[in-house]
This record gives C-alpha cells, sequence and structure tokens, in this order.
C-alpha cells in the first residue's frame, strides 16, 4: 500500500469508529429530551426511567465519542497537514465554534448527571436542552467542513498563495445548510431506532403483559414515532442534496448513478455495479428518466456523465453500490415505521408480529450502517480532492513515512474500546435492570441518576 | 504585529489553562489508583469526586488547543502536525484508552480495580509525552531538508533535556494535583484524604522545583537561545521561586478556621498556580518569535488576517457564552457542600 492509501485508510477508519459513537451522541440526547419533557408532563415515571437509563448509556458512549473525536481533530493535523493549511487559513471558524458547542455540551452533561438531584426539575430540562444542543451543533459545525470541502469559496488562489479570505462567505458555503441537515436529520433518526432495536429485543424477551414488557413497549412506540418523523425528514433532505450534487458536484452524482454519458430523461439506476470497461451499470434496474427528474425537477434536466470528466478526476466508480446501499436503507427504515404506524393505529392490533418484531431490531444496526455508507460515499465521491478542485489529496497527505505501524496500533486500540464498551454497557444493564429503576424511581427520596450498583 | 502577540498570547493562555487542568486531571487519576487499597482513608473517593465531572471539559480544552494551533498559526500546524506525528499518535492512544476506562471504571463496578490501574497508569504517561512538545519546538530535534520536515526520534530520546522536561512534567502533575486535592479533602471535610495528599504536596514540591532546575541547566547546553532570553527575565523567575516558598509555607501554617490543621491548603493552590503562571510567562516569552525553532515565526505563520478577525470575534462571543456556564459548574462541583461532604459515598467494593 502506498503512504497515501495507508494516511486514507488509517483516518476512514478513525472516522468510521468515532461516527458510530458521534451519531449516537448527537440522537440520543433528543430521545432523552423527549423522554424528560414527557415526564414532566404525564408524571409517568416510566419516562423518567427511560431518560435515566438512556443518560448512562450516552455517558458510556460518550467515554469513546468524546477521545476518538479528539484523535479524529488532531489526527487532521497530523496525517493531512497541507489540508490543514488551507483549513486554518479559510475555514477555522466552525472547528473554533464548534469548541464553544463541546463545552456547553460537556459542561451541562457533567450538570445533568451528577447534579441532577440538587438542581430543580426546570434546570434539569434545561441542562438536557443545552447538551442536546451542543452535540447537534458540534455535528453541524464540523459538517460545515465537510460542506465546504465539497463546496468551497470565500478565498481565492493567486500563485499557489491564498488570498482574497472571507471567513464567513467560506463558513456559509452553498452546501452547508443542506449538508448539515443531512447529517443531523439522520442522526436523530439513527438515535430514534437504535432506542427502536434494545426497546424490540426485550420486549422478545420479556412476558407480554407485564409492567417491564410495557416499560419496553413505551419506548419502542416512542422511538418509532421519532424514527419515522426523522427517517421521513431525512429523505426529503437527501432529495435535496442529490440537487446539490447535480449542481455543484456533478461528477460525484454520475459516479453515485453510475452515468456515464451525459442526456436529458437519464435514467435512474437502482442496484447492480458500475462497469468502467462497458460504462454501465450491470445487474442494476433502470428507472427511465427518473435522474433527470430527481435531479432538476424535469425530465428534460441535462444530467452531465463521467465521460465529460478526465479519467483521472473521477471518483472511485464503487460509490454507487454505497449510495444505493444509503438510501436503500433510509427507505427501509421509512417504510418500517409506516408499517408500524398503520399496524399500531388502524389495525389497532395488540402485539406486533414477531418478524416486524425482529426487523424492529435490526433497525438500529441499519441505521448506523446506512451512516457509515453515507460518510464512505460523501467522502470516497469527492476523490480525488480534499477540496474539490483546490487541493488534491494527495497534496494534502503528509510527507512522513511508515505509517503502517499506526494504522494497526490505531486500528487495534478501536477494537479494544470497541469490544470493551459493548461489554461495559453489557454488565451495567445486567446489573441495573429496568424493575430496580421502576422500584427506586417509586419511593421517595432514592436517587435515581445517583444510582450506580 | 500586534495582531500575531494577541494570537500567540490567546494560544499560551489556552496552554497554561489546560496545563493546569491537566495536571489535576492526570494527576486525580494516578492518586485515585495509588490509594485504591486504602479504601479507609477515601483519598481515592476525594479523587474521583473531583475527577467524574471534570475530565471531558478539561479533555475539551486539549481539543481547543489543537484547534487554535491550526486557525491561529496554520503553517505552524503544518509543521507541528508533520513532526509530531509519532508522539502525537502515542499521546492519542493513550488518552483514548485513559479517557474510556475512566468512564468504564464508573460503571463496572466489579471491575473497578484493574480499569482503575489501567486508566491511572496510562494517563500519568501523558503529561510527560505532551510536554516533550516544548523541546521538540526547540528545533535541535527536527531537521529541516528542502522543504520536507521531519523529527529525530534518536536524537530526542537520548536528550537529557527532554528527559528533564519529562520529569518536570510528571513530578509537576502530582505535585499540583495533591496539592489540589488537598483543598478539595479540606473543602469535603476528608481529613484523613487531606492528611495523606499534604503530605505527597510536601514531598513532591520539592522534586518538581528540582526539576525545574535540571531544565534550565540542560537548556543553557542544549537550547542556549531560550535560556539566554529566560535570564534575561531573571527578576521573574525569582519572584516564581519566592511564590513557591510561599507555597510550601502555607502548607505548614496553622489553619485558620479548623483548630489543630495544618497547612492553609487554599494559599498554597493560588501562590503555587501564580508561580507555574510566572514561569510560564518567562518561557513563552523567551520562546518568541519561535514556534518551531528557527524556521516557523510567529509572523511566518500566522494565519489571513481577515481570518484572525473573525476567530477573535469568536473568542469573545464564546467566552461570553460560556463563562456563566463555568461559574454554574464551578459552584456545583467545586463549591457546593452538599457535593463536596456527600455522605453515602461509593466505596470500592
Amino acid at each position: 500500500m502506498s503512504d497515501l492509501l495507508i494516511a486514507r485508510s488509517l483516518f476512514g477508519t478513525t472516522m468510521g469508529f468515532h461516527i458510530i459513537f458521534a451519531t449516537i451522541g448527537v440522537g440520543l440526547p433528543l430521545m432523552m429530551l423527549t423522554a424528560e419533557l414527557l415526564y414532566q408532563k404525564t408524571k409517568d415515571h416510566d419516562y423518567v426511567i427511560m431518560a435515566k437509563r438512556w443518560t448512562k448509556a450516552f455517558a458510556v458512549l460518550l467515554g469513546v465519542g468524546i477521545p476518538t473525536g479528539t484523535i479524529a481533530g488532531t489526527q487532521l493535523s497530523l496525517l493531512w497537514p497541507g489540508f490543514m493549511e488551507v483549513i486554518g487559513k479559510v475555514m477555522a471558524l466552525p472547528f473554533q465554534i464548534e469548541i464553544y458547542a463541546f463545552f456547553i455540551e460537556a459542561l451541562f452533561m457533567s450538570i445533568y448527571v451528577y447534579a441532577a438531584e440538587r438542581i430543580p426539575p426546570w434546570m434539569r430540562i434545561s441542562s438536557l436542552v443545552l447538551v442536546a444542543f451542543g452535540a447537534f451543533a458540534s455535528a453541524v459545525l464540523i459538517t460545515n467542513v465537510h460542506a465546504f470541502e465539497g463546496t468551497p469559496q470565500g478565498f481565492r488562489i493567486v500563485d499557489g498563495e491564498i488570498v482574497d479570505v472571507d471567513p464567513w462567505a467560506a463558513f456559509f458555503n452553498p452546501s452547508f445548510i443542506v449538508t448539515a441537515g443531512h447529517v443531523a436529520l439522520s442522526a436523530y433518526t439513527t438515535g430514534a431506532f437504535v432506542v427502536a432495536s434494545v426497546a424490540a429485543f426485550k420486549m422478545l424477551r420479556t412476558p407480554f403483559g407485564t409492567r417491564v414488557y410495557n416499560f419496553h413497549k413505551k419506548a419502542l412506540m416512542l422511538s418509532l414515532i421519532a424514527g419515522g418523523i426523522f427517517s421521513f425528514l431525512t429523505a426529503l433532505n437527501g432529495h435535496e442534496s442529490a440537487q446539490y450534487l447535480h449542481e455543484y458536484q456533478p461528477e460525484k452524482l454520475a459516479a453515485a448513478e453510475g452515468l456515464f454519458e451525459t442526456q436529458s430523461y437519464a435514467p435512474l439506476a437502482i442496484g447492480g455495479f458500475t462497469d468502467r470497461e462497458t460504462q454501465r451499470v450491470k445487474w442494476g434496474i433502470k428507472i427511465p428518466w427518473a435522474l433527470s427528474f430527481l435531479a432538476g425537477n424535469s425530465f428534460d434536466t441535462v444530467v452531465v456523465g463521467l465521460n465529460d470528466f478526465p479519467e483521472e478526476e473521477w471518483p472511485p466508480l464503487f460509490v454507487h453500490t454505497l449510495f444505493n446501499a444509503m438510501v436503500g436503507i433510509g427507505s427501509l427504515l421509512i417504510f418500517l415505521s409506516l408499517t408500524a404506524f398503520v399496524w399500531n393505529k388502524f389495525l389497532k392490533k395488540e402485539h406486533f408480529p414477531r418478524f416486524l418484531m425482529w426487523a424492529f431490531v435490526a433497525s438500529g444496526p441499519l441505521a448506523v450502517l446506512g451512516i457509515e455508507f453515507g460518510w464512505v460515499f460523501a467522502c470516497t465521491g469527492r476523490q480525488p480532492w480534499t477540496i474539490y478542485r483546490v487541493l488534491s489529496t494527495a497534496d494534502s497527505v503528509t510527507t512522513a513515512e511508515n505509517l503502517g505501524i499506526l494504522f494497526i496500533l490505531f486500528a487495534l486500540v478501536y477494537v479494544v474500546l470497541g469490544v470493551a464498551v459493548v461489554f461495559v454497557m453489557l454488565y451495567y444493564f445486567k446489573k441495573n435492570t429496568v424493575i430496580e429503576d421502576i422500584n427506586r424511581a417509586e419511593q421517595k427520596n432514592v436517587p435515581l441518576y445517583g444510582s450506580n450498583t | 504585529m500586534a495582531e500575531e502577540l494577541l494570537a500567540i498570547t490567546v494560544l499560551w493562555g489556552f496552554v497554561f489553562i489546560y496545563a493546569v487542568m491537566a495536571t489535576m486531571d492526570f494527576g486525580a487519576g494516578f492518586w485515585s489508583m495509588i490509594y485504591f487499597n486504602r479504601p479507609k482513608i477515601k483519598a481515592t473517593n476525594v479523587a474521583n469526586r473531583y475527577l467524574s465531572p471534570t475530565w471531558e471539559v478539561t479533555n475539551t480544552f486539549i481539543v481547543a488547543i489543537v484547534v487554535a494551533v491550526y486557525s491561529l498559526f496554520p503553517t505552524a500546524a503544518y509543521t507541528l502536525g508533520t513532526v509530531l506525528l509519532i508522539p502525537g499518535s502515542i499521546i492519542l492512544l493513550l488518552l483514548a484508552i485513559r479517557s474510556a476506562f475512566l468512564v468504564f471504571s464508573n460503571i463496572a463496578e466489579e471491575y473497578r480495580k484493574p480499569l482503575t490501574y489501567i486508566s491511572g497508569l496510562s494517563g500519568i504517561l501523558i503529561p510527560g509525552l505532551l510536554i516533550s512538545v516544548l523541546p521538540i519546538t526547540h528545533g535541535d530535534f527536527v531537521e529541516f531538508s528542502d522543504g520536507r520536515q521531519s523529527l529525530d526520534l534518536a536524537h530526542l530520546f537520548t536528550s537529557p533535556n527532554e528527559y528533564a522536561f519529562i520529569g518536570f512534567s510528571i513530578s509537576s502533575t502530582l505535585f499540583l494535583s495533591s496539592l489540589l486535592l488537598a483543598d478539595y479533602s479540606k473543602a469535603s471535610e476528608e481529613m484523613e484524604a487531606y492528611t495523606v495528599y499534604r503530605r505527597d504536596a510536601i514531598m513532591l514540591g520539592p522534586v518538581s522545583i528540582i526539576m525545574a532546575f535540571l531544565i534550565m541547566f540542560t537548556l543553557k547546553r542544549e537550547a542556549f537561545w531560550i535560556y539566554e532570553n529566560m535570564i534575561d527575565d531573571l527578576p521573574l523567575l525569582l519572584l516564581s521561586l519566592g511564590l513557591f516558598v510561599i507555597g510550601g509555607l502555607a502548607l505548614f501554617l496553622p489553619s485558620i478556621n479548623k483548630k489543630g490543621v495544618r497547612g492553609i491548603p487554599r494559599l498554597a493552590v493560588i501562590a503555587i498556580t501564580l508561580q507555574y503562571l510566572t514561569a510560564s510567562y518567562v518561557y513563552g516569552k523567551a520562546h518568541l518569535p519561535y514556534i518551531v525553532y528557527p524556521e516557523v515565526t510567529i509572523a511566518s505563520a500566522f494565519t489571513d488576517p481577515s481570518s484572525f478577525r473573525a476567530i477573535f470575534a469568536t473568542y469573545i462571543a464564546g467566552f461570553l457564552i460560556l463563562f456563566p456556564g463555568f461559574i454554574y459548574f464551578w459552584s456545583l462541583f467545586m463549591n457546593d457542600k452538599r457535593y463536596l461532604r456527600q455522605k453515602q459515598t461509593k466505596d470500592p467494593a
């Protein structure tokens, strides 16, 4: 492997690992907040117990999310010094503001967890709002750097020097809102379905109609409603994201769709694999005219194909598969929550059938996979550039060599952390059962949040 | 020049705040490990009471420093990023293990002992490696050749100056943290823990000051330029030494509000923090105008002026927004008797 490829693999592994925790870390606080608000409104102890248990899970996830985020932020400079030199001059604002968001999240997370019993309810809600806001803002701001990489503006390069820097123009680059929106909405979707997974699994393992069963059922319904709303919004926003690609990074859309020839009435290819030799998508289903319509809201929209670009500037063609996988999972999640809604509201059934329950169990891991596919698509689809048509990945990478050993070390640590986090979660929730939390919550003067045995 | 100076001052401020917070943080993790098997004196308990709510906030400062370097001095970030790849990666790996296992140790009670050992030991190594950034910026270990920069690791790890810095960093970490924990124990009315931490601080203070002298002694031979600049501020260095003496005395004076107890740890903490502030001001000033000697200066590495102004505006806005949050945080965890003097404590099994 070349040093460039190792650097990309190392950074990709870091990000791939970090985004699991980062995404759930954005999604879960919103679920916690929803549960807290429902508790304040209904005084139903089940909701405060949900908030407590999700908070514990969130705290454990932060134990990995924070250090891996620190690694990601620092590795940017260590592995991509050429890239960060440009970013530092032009696009430092989001990183800088993200620090404040980080501080807000860290301060109020500690207050919410370690001072829960000493502060009044309104302050607890406010702390949680600030935690959720901090997490949301960090995600939006970091995504803004990614948006800038795709649609850079706010500077000019004259003879290799960066001039005419307008940091706020860079900050409000064209794809900021739509890209950041996509990340935030998909994180809320993921947070909800991760909760749904656990709740559905527990329901399958608990006798029907018991106190604990009903607890998990409330959690499942809450998360399916949230998941349904956010997955639908993610899809709407995703459509807009694709139109932005059509306008600003046409070769990325072309690669995502396996489109080689520029054409109006362009077909949408679903599934299959892009073949470089024959310049077509093998084994895929083609929907005539659909791509043109998706890209520009009319069938005669001209969609640019890969052949209009020099081949060395093509993104890797496998991004078609990643793109399909992301969209497929997103659609499946919408379908799943719609099915649950119809089943519950219109057919008025007490039970979900077993296959549907197992589909709910799968929804959380699927949502996380969808996030992974989406990010790999977004970042490899931008290749060979780190900053679109400004800075190539090859010019961004460190001049240091022998990165292989570092790659192995980091990968090992991620494996250790990944395994440990699963064990710690299983251990904690086995020792602290729902029924014990219910008993604690129903007794007065027994701390719920402070309990930890 | 004024803007560059302002920028490097902000960066220095971040580094100093993080240095103090990190010594408390890593030190507390270490003490929590050392006194693990002596639950009666509550020393581990006090350390954890401090550590649990603060580590995330402390960790945010290290990210703030990294971001400040690349947003204020992007060219320096290029050089530092390139030469610090290996030491930086090792720090990151240790930090990941340390933070994760610190959280795990609070959650998985039965496995608390091994988890505390892992986080305590990996934590105490981090300050030693972090401070290595300073001797690296003195330039002796960085090779600049036709646009490429690299770090001579063999040279670095055979340099007495590097070891003086590492020794200073670890002894200071233990000194400052035992001092703070002494104060924290006293405020928490855990007098046994107070006695232990006061004793540790009295033992470690002289070690840290000897290490400081070793740094000066080795600097004189290995990076004379910075030694010379520091000696220009001799009165301030002497003031720093004076503050150290005051801090030390404060540990022996009789307590004001408690009969029969020796030491005013709050005064000691303030005096010693001022001691480090003065000394690091002298060091930072002597380091100027270089970020990495002799190639990278604050002028050559400075960001675009319009970017700087935008960033500086966010510093002011961020400070105004965050300041009340920090005050509230402080009042809940450093100053709330209900938190400090919690009776129902979680003794490790």
